[in-house]
């Protein structure tokens, strides 16, 4: 029996009801875009309360713990301060690309939230070329790191521009090729359907079991590398350039590059989960009854492995830069490509695990 | 700046940027001009002075007791050691015997002194490299001896317990118990540090190799301390010129011989295992007596130029008096390690990344008041 609620399409149906067609859609956009956006607000807080508190664990602290239960609303109370704040920068600034670069970030991050499927109902955006999209967008933020560091008008902040910049080219390298082995997998870019293919023969990362495992790891190192985090923090190293491309950042455009990082990190995870754990599929398919319950998997999951990009950062020290080149150039980068060839040898033997 | 030679625009350039005076790693007010090309170090040129008190020339107007007060204002991670290296000086020139007490005491807090600034400076060591969970381990670790020093002498950071003669007042009566307890703690605490930083990957790759020192410019530049006995320059004053209770306790001088950044952090973390292994070796045998000898009102010096050199946490701390015969030195000189050790920055740093820079200047453990004095 399938217990299927469809909220989304009882809304969709209804305002196809009562208004006329281009009317609905367009309303119906609207929706959509506010609901992402208040989930993206509300999303990077949690995210930056749970950073706090996990560093709080791991660090022998408490972290915040005075502001609504457990500290909770201590991010929102943050959020707020920052809106207040004035909005100061540099003399010298290149005004028009230092008030632009912060917008890169944060529409960039947006572009790629809009094609995640939390759950078989809420999946805004689901295009054939899905996973080909959410690589293409999600480096477009570089783009505004790099405005940012250079437009600042401060050396500090260059360095650190320069560093993202070099750092995300090459790790976008290694992040695409080992998405790319889970298509060859898949045999689709299209993230329903890869949910599908999971749905059908177990996840992804069982069922292509030895090169699935290699892609992972190789996608979590890059993917880290990606979002800028500790070990690959250099672009905000703040040992070595105070506190990188954001140096010059003030009130909420400081808070706009801020939130972009967690809702990054929430996308690489969102993708991970999407290629690897099977998106909102539930374990075994315990409750694969109630689609609903699709958003409680695919947050656990996304969650479990944003837990592991933040160990990551308390524990490891920081790369230097032509280690961090290194690292992809001369280990990812070849590692990957005999990876994928592994892959379709597996996947044309049909040597995949299939549950 | 323009020349018209065809391949211009890809000519690299070197600039300049300003590291400091506020700059999270040179751990305060140091301020180092550098010339960078792209991410390589061309040259370094420390600018000092951003925190200088002009404490010797203040030496000049205090008396001997007042002088000691000062000294934990240099090196405020080796406070009592500093103390001490100034009572030293004015004993030996008076002659003046300290009972075995006071000797066993001022071993014991100069090597708890040694290990808690060794605790911050691997906290701030992994900071400095990008772990920041190890400064909260570090602190943890030292918060233990800064109880035990609070009940000692009652400070936390600017300790006052030496004075010429002896100590102020006796141990408290927990101390024992307490520095027993620590002992016990830190010998499991440890092996953590090494767990969490030393046998990481990217700890050794970002600090082996880096910043090598070779034994002739260890010695040329004057350095001493855990930086020249990772280049393999035994200078340990403990060992050489012993004094206090250290002619009668059994240990090792950390001696390494390659010189670049990892040495220089396994040596201080060598010499945590040594001054627990002293601790021990002395904390039951505390002989019992008198905690100071008395000394006059009014410390006059006799005549003449007195040299007392001590092993503080950074090196080799060297007081040198010139005195007229009166209540107040003529002139007073601290040889301070850190103003040694930083000299060698440039060698070891130039050529190497902007990441290296900052690795090496953690492992040069400054402090800055210590250096501009």
């Amino acid at each position: 029996m399938n217990i299927s609620l469809s909220i989304t399409k009882n809304i969709h149906d209804w305002l196809f009801e009562v208004m006329s067609a281009p009317f609905a859609t367009v309303v119906e956009n609207v929706l959509i875009a506010v609901a992402f956006l208040a989930f993206f607000a509300l999303a990077g807080l949690l995210l930056v309360w749970m950073e706090r508190r996990i560093a709080a664990f791991f660090q022998l602290r408490l972290g915040p713990n005075r502001v609504g239960p457990m500290g909770l609303f201590q991010t929102i109370a943050d959020a707020l301060k920052l809106v207040s704040k004035e909005l100061t920068g540099p003399d010298k600034a290149d005004k028009f690309l230092y008030n632009l670069a912060p917008y890169f970030v944060i529409v960039a991050s947006l572009m790629a939230l809009s094609v995640l499927p939390f759950s078989q109902e809420f999946h805004a955006f689901d295009i054939n070329i899905g996973v080909f999209f959410l690589i293409a967008v999600s480096s477009i933020g570089v783009i505004g790191i790099l405005l940012g560091g250079w437009s600042s008008n401060n050396k500090y902040s260059l360095i650190g521009a320069m560093r993202s910049g070099l750092q995300t080219i090459s790790y976008e390298l290694s992040v695409g090729l080992s998405i790319l082995t889970i298509v060859v997998l898949a045999g689709s870019l299209q993230i329903s359907e890869i949910i599908a293919a999971q749905q059908a023969g177990g996840w992804f990362i069982i069922q292509g079991h030895i090169p699935a495992m290699i892609a992972f790891m190789i996608f979590m190192i890059a993917g880290t590398a990606e979002t800028n985090r500790a070990p690959f923090d250099l672009i905000e190293a703040e040992s070595e350039l105070g506190a990188g491309f954001h140096t010059e950042y003030s009130g909420m455009k400081f808070a706009y590059f801020f939130l972009a990082e967690f809702i990054n990190m929430f996308i690489i995870a969102a993708i991970g989960v999407i290629l690897f754990f099977g998106g909102w599929l539930s374990p075994f398919g315990i409750t694969e009854s109630i689609p609903l319950l699709g958003i409680f998997w695919f947050m656990l999951k996304v969650l479990g492995l944003i837990f592991l990009m933040m160990w990551f950062r308390w524990t490891f020290p920081r790369l230097r830069v032509d280690q961090l080149l290194t690292l992809e150039w001369k280990y990812l980068l070849p590692i990957n490509l005999f990876n994928i060839v592994l892959m379709a040898v597996i996947v044309w033997l049909g040597l995949t695990i299939n549950f | 700046m323009t020349t018209t030679t065809e391949n211009n625009a890809f000519k690299s350039q070197e600039y300049f940027i300003n590291m400091g005076p506020q700059h999270p790693a040179t751990h305060g007010v140091l301020r180092l001009l550098l010339t960078i090309d792209g991410e390589i170090i061309k040259n370094i040129d420390p600018d000092l002075g951003y925190i200088h008190r002009s404490i010797e020339k203040m030496c000049e107007r205090d008396s001997y007791q007042q002088i000691v007060h000062l000294t934990d204002r240099m090196d405020y991670l080796s406070a009592h050691i500093n103390n001490e290296a100034v009572c030293l000086a004015v004993e030996n020139a008076l002659g003046l015997e300290v009972p075995e007490r006071v000797k066993v005491i001022r071993t014991i807090i100069a090597e708890l002194t040694r290990l808690a600034s060794h605790q911050l400076w691997w906290g701030v060591m992994g900071m400095d490299v990008g772990a920041l969970t190890t400064y909260f381990y570090g602190f943890r670790d030292r918060e233990m001896i800064n109880d035990i020093f609070e009940e000692t002498c009652g400070a936390r950071l600017t300790m006052n317990y030496n004075i010429p003669g002896g100590l102020m007042f006796d141990l408290h009566p927990n101390f024992v118990q307490r520095v027993k307890d620590f002992i016990a703690h830190f010998k499991t605490k440890l092996p953590e540090y090494d767990t969490l930083l030393t046998g990481n990957v990217i700890f050794q790759k970002r600090t082996q190799g880096v910043g090598i020192l070779t034994k002739e410019d260890a010695i040329s530049f004057g350095t001493t301390g855990p930086v020249a006995r990772a280049s393999g320059f035994s200078c340990d004053v403990r060992k050489h010129h012993p004094y206090s209770a250290y002619d009668r306790v059994q240990f090792n001088e950390a001696l390494f011989t390659v010189g670049d950044t990892f040495t220089r952090y396994q040596v201080r973390i060598q010499e945590m295992w040594e001054s627990m292994a002293i601790i021990e070796q002395l904390i039951d045998n505390i002989p019992d007596g008198e905690f100071k000898t008395p000394t006059n009102a009014v410390i006059k010096l006799p005549k003449g130029e007195f040299y007392q050199r001590v092993e503080t946490a950074r090196g080799e701390l060297g007081v040198f008096i010139v005195s007229d015969g009166k209540k107040n030195p003529y002139r007073l000189k601290f040889r301070s390690p850190g103003f040694s050790n930083l000299s060698a920055l440039k060698k070891m740093a130039v050529g190497s990344k902007l990441g290296d820079l900052v690795a090496i200047m953690a492992t040069l453990d400054i402090v800055v008041p210590d250096i501009d004095r």
